[in-house]
């Protein structure tokens, strides 16, 4: 990124501040399927968010697992999906943006198995406000954003993983606009021993709550 | 200095693919049937994870491995543009993560049977970083058209796939990168999945002079927007 081409590239085109004036009314590219061979960008490591940290967890940072099977409409594994996860630390915290690099980051990125199955290492996140707009005692219980993408799927769909027993998810606001009975499609189960368990359905009986995100 | 995004804006559905779509055999069983749950954006979709060169070093050159030896077979391109989001903001020092065929239509992925050869200087996957201005660019080799069996004599177009962040996790994509004046377009069950002909079209490249490189290589360019920032009365526009 750093040769001649670019910096012309650059040059030719001097940012423009966004303002009311020079807004730019553009409109959003539209997604397109990963298809089955997004594996060239896959790194297995990456689905252990705690790489980076060793023994040096955030203060309070229990390392969970979290696993799963991916199914389709016919109850099939889904053996080609990307999964993504995307959660806050253990003190409800998201970085903020400004770029500290030793930060805790729950990101992770896992291809499913021959058996449909993804394994996430994590640090279990902490409750999160709800947001700027809501007031400052608003919390979400624990949970984190799942991305999948796969074959089939012309856009990733979207939903979110909870953790059983949490007592935020009564008042939770995006749990309490699911129908009671779908709500366990999205509140992963404990195994013992820091793991968590949560199977995604795309279609059919038990199928997830996927969202419009 | 951080500003505070309340949330995104929600897209035309014309602009974007259904989720079902029977020309696309493969959505019959992926499909989610229930409605989707519209999701207020809080916290979790409004950040993002951060990814730095130094932790996510960069392939800004397909055509040659890292070890140096050899290059890949097939006509060299140079591919660059913009990330920015609807509002024209560049996405900044962004990931942009790209795979794609090899010169003869094949991936170098153990699911690709297809009967063309593998090619040893071609991996077929790249990363890079959108600068201060949002501007990412790579060196690839222009990759082949493929059967993939979805309809009788079905052939992909010409593409190579994208995989983008942005400043919230609301506004992660991934998309496919097509070529003008392709042949196959028109037939191509996922391109035409996007119903607004504009929209589709914008995921073509254009042939670019300016990225053309003498004795090197053609360039192409392709822009990528990202979704805009919902309008809030507290919106701050002048720290970003």
């Amino acid at each position: 990124m750093t040769d001649a081409t670019t910096s012309r590239a650059s040059n030719a085109t001097p940012e423009l501040a966004p303002s009311e004036a020079t807004m730019e009314r553009l409109v959003a590219s539209a997604h397109q399927t990963a298809g089955p061979y997004w594996h060239l960008v896959d790194f297995p490591e990456w689905a252990d968010t705690t790489r980076h940290f060793a023994d040096n967890l955030p203060e309070g940072g229990q390392r969970i697992t979290v696993t799963g099977v991916v199914r389709d409409g016919t109850g099939a594994p889904v053996t080609d999906a990307l999964v993504e996860i995307w959660h806050a630390d253990p003190a409800g915290r998201y970085p903020d943006g400004n770029g500290d690099p030793t930060a805790f980051q729950g990101y992770g990125r896992c291809a499913t198995d021959k058996e449909g199955r993804f394994r996430f290492v994590t640090l279990k996140p902490g409750p999160v406000p709800v947001g700027p707009h809501a007031g400052a005692n608003a919390m979400q219980a624990p949970h984190m954003a799942v991305a999948l993408f796969a074959r089939g799927l012309l856009q990733h769909l979207s939903t979110r993983l909870y953790f059983e027993g949490e007592a935020l998810n009564e008042t939770d606001p995006v749990l309490r606009a699911v129908p009671e009975a779908r709500r366990g499609t999205m509140i992963a189960k404990p195994a013992g021993n820091g793991a968590w368990t949560l199977d995604l359905r795309l279609q059919g009986e038990g199928e997830t709550v996927w969202m419009a995100v | 200095m951080s500003e505070v995004v309340h949330g995104y804006r929600r897209p035309d559905p014309a602009t974007q693919p259904p989720l079902n779509s029977p020309a696309y055999g493969s959505t019959a069983a992926r499909h989610p049937k229930q409605p989707l749950l519209e999701l207020p954006h809080t916290p979790t979709e409004t950040s993002s994870p951060l990814f730095t060169a130094a932790r996510y070093p960069e392939l800004a050159d397909l055509t040659v491995l890292e070890n140096g030896a050899g290059q890949a077979m097939g006509e060299r391109i140079i591919v660059g543009g913009r990330l920015t989001d609807e509002d024209g903001r560049p996405v900044r020092h962004a990931m942009v993560e790209v795979w794609q065929a090899n010169a003869a239509g094949r991936y170098n992925h153990e699911g690709d049977t297809h009967d063309a050869p593998l090619d040893p200087n071609f991996l077929g996957r790249g990363r890079v970083f959108t600068d201060e201005n949002g501007f990412y660019r790579y060196v690839t080799i222009r990759p082949g058209a493929y059967p993939w069996r979805n309809h009788h004599n079905a052939w992909r177009p010409n593409h190579i796939h994208y995989s983008l962040f942005g400043s919230g996790f609301a506004q992660r994509m991934i998309t496919q990168m097509y070529f003008p004046g392709d042949p196959l377009l028109p037939l191509d069950p996922i391109f035409n999945t996007v119903s607004d002909e504009a929209a589709r079209n914008r995921l073509v490249s254009t042939f670019d002079l300016e990225l053309t490189q003498p004795e090197r290589a053609l360039g192409y360019r392709f822009d990528i927007v990202l979704r805009g920032r919902e309008a809030t009365p507290m919106e701050d526009d002048h720290h970003d």
